[in-house]
């Protein structure tokens, strides 16, 4: 691979505005399991790699009840399930940390960073776009806030303009009788990527009978993480029932508008989307009724 | 681009420093530089494990992490397993179990299991296998391995009495 | 979950577990690999490979990148010797080494994605990778056929313009891809199955899978100006580098020295060469030490994958069970060169069991993909899968228990296989027997999506030639060298054999694999021959030892050589109980006595015992994904004498890991255009410890005749059966019968119609 400029900057501003300076000749890096990967495969080559592990604002893990949660863009996969708060808290991004890559790739890669590598497939954004994560992206102008289902634009793209650092993911804290999850279906039993995944968040009646709403994401299904209203809305006023399930269920297998691909077929993706849709969404309301749930 | 960067670091508890350029891996530096050649290399992608060290502490596949990155940190690797002493239990209990075939990925292993029993003294075989799961072998089919890891478990509960 | 020996004949050290001599090294890291090796001095090289599956090269134009700062030396296929001069049989044999000096560096066609076309040395590798894209070669692109049915068929896009179907020796008139076809016959078929009351015939297919060796292939290479040439490389075979080297590159063996280095598994992919002749070519154009590492990319494009397969089997039985007749026709992808593994496939197919009529058709089929090389018992494993789903599958119909269906047919001493060998003193009834008394065969397996399945499979072991030497230390210890590169622990269960001979401990036997210049001709570490033959050498060289060794005690006390005994340790003298002297004694005695001892031995031994394996499994298959969990799995097999038992479990808890692999998961993933798209390990799936359970073991022992120990061989034939045992399991789980490999979660849910 061609040589580089290695910069670690400090501070966000610093960090952009060496980013400003190169355009699309720089690129971020945080746990670099993605980034060093493509170098090295001569997808593309860069004059400058800025290391942003050494800026507060990105390593920050921060939960509070008022606010909710806050992932700096760096925080690798490990501080997210190794985080007693946020394994109360938020049990599906636990389930989508403790499933990216192996133990050493978990010790590095980042969620900011699978966010920006905008995989159709990637696996912490199923379970960003069902917990209703916003990106904060600092930059050249104003720092600006971008729902996460609107951060991917197309595989290996996303919103971030020239001179754009992802800074850290909010998520709102938890409402009352919610829950998620969040499940992927690959071949094997880890070190794989997902043919399909599902992220799921549901609210309850206060008697748990009814699903007060719904959130639901799917991966490798379209050409970016797809946040499928209609399941949402099938499920909104229904009781928990699995007939119920089977409309969102449904919903999701409509909206998939996968490829074919060494993966997975089109038939296969499309019925899995509709499995994995119903297994989250079971293990969503047994999670908001404060059963336990196994991430796999 | 010539530059080179000067990398002051530990690796397994001496202090060390060399020269690197930004695209180089650390698995580069260690192997080519170092001449620690014990950290293997197996697939550049990070996904045999066969290169894995530890960075200050956390478990990594060294041909994803920068040399550069290495400055100011704490590296362990494969080399620094064993004490003057002897053999880790480990490494002992490797041996003993016959966990290993070729060896290409036994470093590996070897350097994720002590990490895993270092935090967890007494882990389940699912979680062993869990904890492992990013360690590609290709000859033993596993079982040795897994139970020379319970096996390493009992000889470290032991030694600390 | 218990490690089972059913020991039949005890020694003192064979049969034992004692910690492997390269133990420590490579628990250490200290253990040094071909990639480990490093010379003063030393250039990197990097291979430029082809883009396209099939393409003519017009031209190669290597100035700009011998004009980049750092680069030193570039080769092209025309820095190798054209294979037809200065041969006079302008026949078969220039053929095979055009073919061989072809694969190396492509002259006029490429003939897969990934086939080198140039290599280049420069200072380091990030320059040498460098070069390569400076490196501009015109192709005209022809069309590809990556699949042995499609290569087949008339009008199929010809690699070769010269080959001709070699059938049995006639040779065919056309140009073709079909490289040989085979056939081996018994009995009269019709009549067979005209026996039969059940008769079964399905289509069978199996991808194409890599060995997939965690360690890489690499070769450095040094071309010393006094023409003496070096290569230091990880290989099954020193010996068959060198040979293979000096063919290509025209040039005596007596001027090449491989140095086998630790080698990071092989399976039968590190028997041939790649990087070793290029490593010597540009040390040779740049007058430094070249060293080359291939990427994992490069070792799924470039290297020796197992061939895909597409097969068609045809088996009859009576009312009573009684198998009739069996018809088989086995098409093989050789790769981009002829030489599949088909006429082993075909020799292995049937060998579990006594059939009176039968008949083998086997196809050799050259398509667009690399040259397909050994791995683990070569094509055995496609040719049992179709056959042991066919065995199962007439059990089921006639509704009898899968392994008393298969004792009723086992081989057994005295048995005709269809392609003509009969049986000697085999294990594959016991196999069957120690199967059915398993605990996990005994035990009941409940619960919804669940099944049970069995299968069994045959290696017939190899022996061929290898030569030990044995010096003996004034300490009574032993140094003992052999040639034949250590993959799994045969220097323990070489030197064990040599320390049973001389009452030695395994530990006071000092294993050395030697380079090509300092032990004798010694074939591959391959075809389960390694403890049989090398350990064979090493039990003679021993018994060189303990001759020589009796001749300087008869010096000694002056007694007749043939009067002097060796009995546990100690020498003595026939009729006079006082004389004695230990082993150790007298090795203190040597360099005054007479001067040192060496015992050497060199062997090509034919009494290979042929090894069998019945495997059972359970799984469980989740309907709606189509996921298949391995529940449970056994490994029972025949090795005739286990010398190392722990490793010999290795050998078989790996094989059959490496066949649920094959089964399972893995596969080249190839596009219509013939690039393989997967070629990570993050896509070809390979097993993880999260995959599996712990793989049971049940090592039987039916001693080997035809070798001193007793010892059959035991790496290949694990990976034979797990196949068709997890195909069987599925049938029973959830009712379909795959036919296809590998059987992923997506072909599964196909064949069950939920997509």
């Amino acid at each position: 691979m061609n040589d580089f400029e290695y910069r670690a900057p400090a501070s966000v501003s610093e960090a952009v505005a060496l980013l400003v300076e190169k355009g699309e000749r720089a690129r971020v890096l945080a746990g670099g399991t993605d980034l060093i990967v493509q170098l090295r495969g001569g997808r593309f080559t860069l004059d400058r790699m800025v290391d942003v592990k050494g800026v507060p604002e990105l390593n920050q893990l921060r939960y509070d009840a008022a606010e909710g949660l806050v992932v700096g863009a760096a925080v690798p996969c490990y501080r997210i399930y190794e985080d007693e708060l946020v394994a109360a808290h938020y049990p599906a991004l636990v389930d989508a940390a403790r499933i990216i890559g192996g133990i050493q790739i978990q010790g590095r890669a980042s969620l900011g960073g699978n966010l920006c590598n905008a995989s159709p497939s990637g696996d912490s954004i199923g379970a960003l776009i069902a917990l209703e994560a916003t990106a904060v992206i600092a930059g050249p102008g104003e720092t600006r806030s971008v729902p996460v289902e609107q951060f991917c634009t197309a595989p290996g793209r996303s919103v971030l303009g020239p001179g754009e650092l992802l800074v850290a993911l909010r998520l709102p804290p938890p409402k009352p009788r919610s829950g998620a999850h969040y499940l992927r279906f690959i071949p094997r039993y880890e070190m794989d990527i997902a043919i399909v995944s599902a992220g799921v968040a549901a609210v309850l009646s206060p008697d748990m009978s009814s699903f007060v709403s719904a959130r639901v994401a799917l991966g490798a299904v379209a050409p970016t993480p797809l946040f499928v209203t209609e399941a949402g809305a099938a499920l909104a006023g229904k009781p928990i029932s699995e007939e119920s399930i089977a409309l969102a269920a449904e919903a999701a297998r409509q909206a998939a508008r996968p490829i074919n691909d060494m993966r997975g077929t089109v038939e296969q993706r499309r019925h899995l989307a509709a499995v994995l849709t119903t297994r989250a969404l079971r293990g969503a309301v047994a999670r908001a009724k404060g059963e336990q749930v196994n991430g796999h | 681009m010539a530059t080179k960067h000067h990398v002051v670091t530990r690796v397994n508890g001496e202090e060390v420093e060399f020269l690197c350029e930004a695209r180089h891996s650390l698995l580069e530096a260690l192997r080519e530089t170092l001449g620690l050649t014990g950290t293997k290399e197996g697939c550049l992608d990070g996904n045999c494990g066969a290169c894995t060290v530890t960075l200050d502490g956390r478990l990594m596949d060294s041909c994803l992490v920068l040399a550069v990155e290495a400055h100011g940190r704490e590296i362990q690797t494969i080399e620094g397993v064993a004490s003057p002493q002897g053999l880790h239990p480990v490494q002992q209990a490797f041996l003993e179990e016959a966990a290993l075939q070729c060896g290409i990925c036994t470093p590996g292993f070897i350097v994720s299991a002590k990490a895993l029993l270092e935090r967890e003294p007494n882990p389940t075989e699912e979680r062993i296998r869990w904890w492992l799961a990013g360690n590609l072998c290709r000859c033993t089919g596993y079982d040795k391995i897994v139970r020379a890891v319970v096996d390493a478990a009992a000889r470290m509960a032991e030694v600390k009495g | 979950m218990a490690n089972k020996v059913l020991v039949r004949q005890e020694f003192k050290v064979v049969g034992t577990r004692p910690i492997r001599h390269d133990g420590t090294d490579k628990v250490t890291g200290r253990a040094l690999y071909g990639g480990d090796f490093s010379l003063p001095g030393m250039l990197y090289g990097k291979v430029l490979r082809s883009p396209h599956a099939h393409a003519r090269i017009l031209s190669i134009d290597t100035s700009a990148a011998e004009a980049l700062p750092g680069v030193r030396g570039v080769v092209t296929a025309k820095d190798l010797p054209r294979p037809e001069e200065g041969i006079a049989d302008v026949g078969e044999g220039a053929v095979n080494l055009r073919f061989l000096s072809d694969n190396i560096l492509a002259s006029n066609k490429a003939l897969y994605k990934g086939h080198a076309v140039a290599a280049v040395a420069a200072v380091d590798a990030h320059t040498a990778e460098a070069a390569l894209a400076l490196i501009k070669v015109d192709y005209q692109v022809l069309p590809a056929v990556v699949n042995v049915r499609e290569a087949m068929k008339e009008g199929a896009p010809i690699l070769h313009e010269s080959l001709r179907t070699d059938a049995q020796g006639q040779k065919g008139t056309t140009p073709t891809n079909i490289a040989s076809r085979i056939q081996f016959a018994k009995g009269t078929l019709e009549q067979g199955f005209a026996q039969a009351d059940v008769v079964v015939e399905r289509e069978f297919e199996t991808a194409t899978v890599h060995q997939g060796y965690i360690e890489p292939h690499n070769a450095t290479g040094l071309w010393s100006s006094d023409g003496q040439v070096t290569i230091w490389c990880s290989t099954q075979g020193a010996f068959t580098v060198r040979d293979l080297v000096s063919q290509i590159l025209r040039y005596p063996v007596s001027k090449i020295k491989v140095v086998p280095m630790e080698i990071g598994g092989g399976f039968g992919g590190k028997t041939v060469v790649y990087l070793e002749p290029l490593a010597a070519l540009l040390s040779r154009k740049t007058g430094k030490p070249v060293k080359l590492v291939m990427t994992r990319t490069e070792v799924f494009e470039g290297t020796g994958p197992t061939p895909a397969a597409s097969m068609k089997v045809k088996m009859g039985a009576t009312r009573e069970g009684k198998l009739t007749a069996a018809e088989a026709s086995f098409a093989f992808e050789a790769g981009a060169y002829p030489g599949s593994a088909v006429g082993a496939g075909c020799m292995c197919a049937f060998a579990p069991y006594d059939i009176e009529h039968g008949k083998i058709d086997g196809y050799d089929v050259v398509v667009n993909k690399p040259k397909a090389a050994a791995y683990r018992a070569p094509g055995a494993t496609q040719t049992g899968f179709a056959v042991e789903s066919v065995v199962d599958e007439l059990a089921e119909k006639l509704g009898l228990d899968p392994i008393a269906f298969r004792m009723k047919n086992s081989a057994r001493e005295g048995t005709r296989r269809i392609d003509g060998p009969i049986f000697g003193v085999i294990g594959a009834l016991d196999c069957l027997e120690a199967a059915r008394a398993s605990d996990h065969w005994s035990s009941r397996l409940e619960g919804p999506n669940r099944g049970r399945g069995v299968a069994s499979g045959f290696w017939f072991n190899i022996g061929l030639q290898s030569s030990c030497t044995i010096s003996v230390n004034a300490d009574g210890t032993v140094n003992l060298v052999e040639g034949s590169a250590d993959i799994g622990g045969t220097r323990a269960s070489i030197a064990m054999q040599a320390a049973e001979v001389l009452c030695l401990r395994a530990e006071e036997v000092k294993p050395t694999v030697a380079d090509t210049d300092s032990i004798g001709y010694t074939q591959v570490t391959g075809g389960s021959r390694t403890t049989f033959a090398t350990g064979w050498a090493a039990y003679e060289a021993a018994h060189d030892v303990l001759r020589q060794m009796k001749e300087r005690v008869a010096k000694i006390w002056e007694a007749n050589p043939a009067d002097v005994t060796y009995e546990e340790g100690v020498f003595g003298v026939k009729g006079d109980p006082k004389m004695q002297m230990a082993f150790r004694e007298l090795a203190g005695k040597l360099n005054h006595t007479g001067g040192p001892i060496v015992g050497r031995a060199t062997v090509d031994p034919k009494g290979q015992g042929g090894a069998f394996a019945t495997h059972i499994a359970d799984v469980e298959v989740d309907p709606e994904t189509g996921k298949v969990k391995v529940l449970r799995y056994t490994t029972v097999q025949d090795a005739g004498k286990a010398v190392h038992p722990s490793y010999v479990e290795g050998q078989m808890q790996g094989g059959a890991v490496q066949g649920i692999g094959w089964a399972l998961n893995e596969e080249y993933f190839m596009t219509p255009g013939g690039t393989m798209a997967n070629t990570s390990f993050l896509d070809y799936r390979m097993p993880t410890t999260l995959d599996l359970p712990m793989i049971e073991t049940v090592i039987v022992e039916v001693a080997n005749p035809g070798h001193p120990f007793g010892v059959r061989g035991v790496g290949e034939v694990p990976i034979v059966p797990p196949p068709a045992a997890l195909a069987n399991a599925i049938r029973r789980a959830v009712g379909v019968r795959m036919t296809r490999l590998p059987m992923s979660p997506g072909a599964i849910l196909k064949e069950m119609g939920t997509v």
